[in-house]
C-alpha cells in the first residue's frame, strides 16, 4: 500500500515537474509572434499597456507628412510666409514690457525686459500650442478618424513637432535678442546648461502631449472639460515663472509656484541663456519624473479611448 | 489557394440611440461598475433589433448581430442590405475605425479602406502634396508613393494640375485624386464602398477595370459594397446580405441578389395600393397590377402569354404635358424597356380617376423575374408620385430555347432573329 502511494507520488510529481516548462512557456507571449497565424485581431478591447509603438514607427512618413501639412498650410498665399511666426512673439513681448515690465513694474531680476519676456513666452507659447491643439486631437480630426485607420497617437505627436518647427524659428529671434545684447554688453552670463536646453523643450512637449491626451480623451463623450482649457492655460501661466522671475516670488506662495512642474522648466531656460535666476538639479529631476508619469498615463488613457471615441464623439 | 484571409466570429455591435447628457452618465456608471465585480455590461442584454421603422423601448439597438462568416484570398465580396442593414457598421469595425461590441475578426495581411476618397485631402496643398499626404494617410510609405507617383497621376489624368493647389480642382479631378492615390495602394485586403458612384462613365469603367485587376491578377481579396446590383453581380462572386444588422444569408452573388430582392416582398401581393398617407398629392397612382389574357390577376405569365398591366391614377389638379411613364427592371435592377404616354389636358377632370391598361406583347421579355417603376411627372421639372421596384412578376419558360440555359443571364429580351446560311 505504502509503496504504492510512494510510486503515485512519484509519477505525480514527475508528471507535474514535467508539464512546469510547457506552462511558463505557454504564459510568456513573445511580441510580434503570435500564437496562431493571424496578423490582426480586431476585438471589443485589448490590453492596457499596448501601446503599438511599432505600428506607429511605421507610420513615422505620415507623421512628417502631417508636419509638413501644417507647417505649409498655414503660411500659403501669404508674401511673407515663416516671417510671420517673428511677429507674434514680438508682438506679446512689447505687450508685457508695457504692462508688466513699465505699468506693473515686475521685477525682471534685472536682465534687459526684451530677452526676460522672450524667454518666457517663446517657451510658454509652445507648450500652451501643444497643449490646445492636443486636448482637442479628437474632436479636431473625428472626420478623419472615422473613415480611415491609423495609429491615432501619429497625430498628437504631429502636432508636437511641427509646434517644435514653429519653435526654433521662434528660438532663433530670441537667439537673435541674445547676441545683440550680448555684444552691446549687457549683464548677462550664459552658462553650460544651455546644453540642457533641447531636454528642457523635451519635457514640455512631454508634459502638453501627456496632459493633452488626458484631457482629449476625457472630453470625447462628456465636453464639459473643454471650457475649462482655454482658461486654465491661462491661470496655469500666471503659475509659472514668465512673466515675473522665481526671484520675486514670496516665501508664502513659493511653494505652489515649485510645485507646477513647468516652474522649474522656464526658469532653467531662462538661468542658462541669461545667468540669473534659480537652478536646482531637484527641481529638474521633479519635473522629469512628473512629465513621464503623466506621459505614460496620458498614452494608456488615449489608446484605450481611441477604439470607440467615433461612437460618441 | 482557397486560404481564408479574414474570418469573422459573433460580431455584434450595440450602439446608444438619443443624445449625450446626464443620462448617459449614470449607464457609463453602472456599466462601469458592473465591470469592475468583474460582471457582464449589463446593457448588451437589452438592445434590440436594429429596425429603423418601428418604435423600440430600448435606447439600445445592435447594429450587428451575431455575424459570422469568412472570406477567402483573391475572392471579391459583395455586401448588400438595405439602409441600415449594418454594411457600414461592419465595413468601420473591419478599417478599425471603430471596435465591436463583443465577437471578433481574424485578418491576415494588410486592410486598406476606401470608405470614402479624398480623406484628409487639404485644398490649400498641390496635388503632388495631398498624393504623398493621403497616401500616407491610407498606410503607404514616401518610397512606396514615389514609386507609383507617375502611374497615380497618369490614372488620375490631372498631369497639368500637379503643382496647383486641389481647391482649383473641379470636383471631378478632385475626386479622380483621390481615388487613384487609394487605387495604387497595395494592400491584401481592400475595403470599398460605393466610391464608384462618382466620376464621368469612362472613369467608373476605369475603376471597375482596376478593381477586378487588383483581385484576379493581384490575387487580392476586396469587400465591396453597393446598392446597385448591376456592379455587384459584375464583381463579386460571393456576396453577403444583411439585414436588421443580421447575416441574411451568404452565397453565390445570383442568388443571393435574388433573394434580396425578394426581401420584404415576399408578404405582400404583386399588386400596389397607394399608401393613404399620399393623399395630399396632385397626381398618384391609385394602385397596379397585372393580369393575365384571362382578366385574372397574377403575377406569373408563360414567356407566350400577352401582360396586361392595369394603373390607376388620381388626378387632383390639372396640367398640361403631364406624363405618364413606366420602366420594366430586371432583377438587378437595371432597366430593360421604357415606355411614356401624355396624359391628355383636354380630358383632365380634377378629382377624378382614371384607368390604363398596358399590355406587354408575348414572346419578347426572357424567362426571369421583373418589376416596374411608375411616375407621373412633368418632363425636366417635377415628379408628382413614383411607385419602385413594385408588382413583381415572373415569366415562366415554356419552352423557349434557351430552357436549358436557366439560371445562366442570356439577357432579358428574347428577339426574332433570322439566321442565313451560305456555304462557300
Amino acid at each position: 500500500m505504502a509503496k504504492a502511494i510512494v510510486q503515485l507520488t512519484v509519477f505525480l510529481t514527475d508528471r507535474f515537474l514535467f508539464c512546469i516548462p510547457f506552462f511558463l512557456m505557454s504564459t510568456i507571449v513573445i511580441p510580434g509572434q503570435h500564437t496562431d497565424k493571424w496578423d490582426l485581431v480586431i476585438e471589443p478591447r485589448s490590453s492596457l499597456f499596448d501601446l503599438r509603438l511599432q505600428e506607429v514607427w511605421r507610420y513615422r512618413d505620415l507623421l512628417l507628412m502631417l508636419v509638413k501639412r501644417d507647417f505649409v498650410a498655414t503660411y500659403k498665399q501669404t508674401i511673407l510666409g515663416p516671417i510671420w511666426f517673428f511677429i507674434q512673439p514680438l508682438l506679446t513681448t512689447l505687450t508685457y514690457i508695457v504692462i508688466f515690465g513699465n505699468i506693473a513694474k515686475l521685477s525682471t531680476d534685472g536682465l534687459p525686459m526684451t530677452l526676460f519676456y522672450l524667454c518666457g513666452i517663446i517657451l510658454w507659447n509652445y507648450f500652451s500650442e501643444c497643449l490646445n491643439k492636443t486636448a482637442t486631437v479628437f474632436k479636431d480630426n473625428a472626420n478623419i478618424f472615422g473613415k480611415v485607420y491609423f495609429p491615432r497617437l501619429v497625430m498628437p505627436l504631429s502636432i508636437v513637432v511641427s509646434n517644435l518647427v514653429r519653435f526654433s524659428i521662434q528660438l532663433a529671434l530670441l537667439l537673435g535678442f541674445w547676441i545683440y545684447y550680448l555684444l552691446k554688453g549687457a549683464n548677462i552670463h550664459p552658462n553650460w546648461l544651455i546644453l540642457l536646453s533641447p531636454y528642457l523643450v523635451l519635457l514640455m512637449a512631454v508634459i502638453a502631449l501627456g496632459a493633452g491626451m488626458i484631457i482629449t480623451a476625457m472630453t470625447t463623450k462628456y465636453r464639459d472639460l473643454v471650457f475649462l482649457l482655454t482658461f486654465g492655460i491661462q491661470l496655469f501661466m500666471y503659475a509659472t515663472p514668465v512673466i515675473y522671475p522665481m526671484s520675486a516670488v514670496s516665501k508664502k506662495w513659493g511653494w505652489l509656484i515649485k510645485s507646477n512642474p513647468l516652474s522649474s522648466l522656464v526658469e532653467t531656460f531662462r538661468y542658462a541663456f541669461t545667468g540669473s535666476g534659480q537652478f536646482s538639479w531637484g527641481a529638474l529631476a521633479y519635473s522629469s519624473v512628473f512629465a513621464l508619469a503623466l506621459l505614460f498615463f496620458g498614452a494608456i488613457v488615449f489608446n484605450k479611448v481611441e477604439k470607440n471615441f467615433m461612437d460618441t464623439v | 489557394m482557397s486560404d481564408t484571409v479574414i474570418k469573422v466570429e459573433n460580431l455584434s455591435k450595440q450602439y446608444r440611440l438619443g443624445e449625450v447628457g446626464t443620462g448617459t452618465l449614470s449607464h457609463d456608471l453602472n456599466r462601469w461598475w458592473a465591470r469592475l465585480r468583474g460582471k457582464e455590461d449589463p446593457f448588451l442584454k437589452i438592445g434590440e433589433t436594429n429596425d429603423r421603422e418601428q418604435k423600440g423601448n430600448s435606447d439600445y439597438v445592435w447594429a450587428l448581430r451575431d455575424i459570422n462568416f469568412e472570406v477567402q484570398q483573391g475572392e471579391v465580396l459583395g455586401i448588400i442590405g438595405r439602409n441600415g442593414a449594418g454594411k457600414s457598421t461592419l465595413l468601420k469595425i473591419l478599417s478599425k475605425t471603430t471596435a465591436p461590441t463583443t465577437g471578433k475578426i481574424k485578418v491576415k495581411g494588410r486592410i486598406a479602406s476606401l470608405l470614402e476618397v479624398g480623406t484628409g485631402f487639404h485644398p490649400e496643398m498641390t496635388g503632388r502634396e495631398n498624393i504623398f499626404l493621403n497616401g500616407a494617410i491610407l498606410g503607404m510609405t514616401k518610397k512606396e508613393i514615389q514609386k507609383k507617383f507617375d502611374e497615380i497621376v497618369d490614372f488620375a489624368g490631372v498631369e497639368r494640375y500637379v503643382d496647383t493647389p486641389v481647391k482649383r480642382y473641379s470636383s471631378g479631378m478632385y475626386v479622380r485624386l483621390a481615388f487613384a492615390v487609394a487605387a495604387f495602394l497595395e494592400p491584401e485586403i481592400l475595403i470599398v464602398d460605393e466610391v464608384l458612384a462618382v466620376g464621368d462613365a469612362e472613369f467608373q469603367k476605369k475603376c471597375l477595370g482596376r478593381m477586378k485587376d487588383v483581385s484576379v491578377n493581384d490575387g487580392r481579396t476586396v469587400l465591396f459594397v453597393s446598392h446597385n446590383m448591376g456592379t455587384i453581380s459584375q464583381l463579386c462572386n460571393k456576396t453577403v446580405l444583411l439585414g436588421k444588422g443580421q447575416l441574411v444569408t451568404y452565397d453565390k452573388t445570383t442568388s443571393v441578389i435574388g433573394t434580396y430582392l425578394m426581401m420584404g416582398k415576399s408578404m405582400l401581393s404583386n399588386k400596389y395600393t397607394f399608401p393613404s398617407k399620399n393623399f395630399s398629392k396632385e397626381y398618384y397612382f391609385v394602385e397596379i397590377f397585372t393580369i393575365n389574357q384571362n382578366g385574372e390577376e397574377t403575377d406569373q405569365f408563360g414567356f407566350d402569354d400577352s401582360i396586361f398591366i392595369i394603373c390607376s391614377i388620381k388626378a387632383n389638379s390639372k396640367h398640361p404635358n403631364v406624363k405618364i411613364g413606366f420602366n420594366i427592371l430586371n432583377s438587378l435592377g437595371n432597366y430593360v424597356s421604357t415606355s411614356i404616354i401624355d396624359l391628355n389636358y383636354e380630358n383632365q377632370i380634377s378629382e377624378s380617376v382614371y384607368r390604363y391598361k398596358i399590355k406587354i406583347q408575348p414572346s419578347i421579355l426572357a424567362p426571369n423575374t421583373y418589376m416596374f417603376r411608375f411616375a407621373i411627372f412633368l418632363l425636366n421639372d417635377k415628379i408628382f408620385d413614383l411607385v419602385e421596384n413594385e408588382c413583381q412578376i415572373k415569366i415562366n419558360d415554356t419552352g423557349t430555347q434557351f430552357a436549358s440555359f436557366e439560371g445562366t443571364d442570356y439577357g432579358n429580351v428574347i428577339l426574332d432573329y433570322h439566321w442565313e446560311f451560305f456555304k462557300l
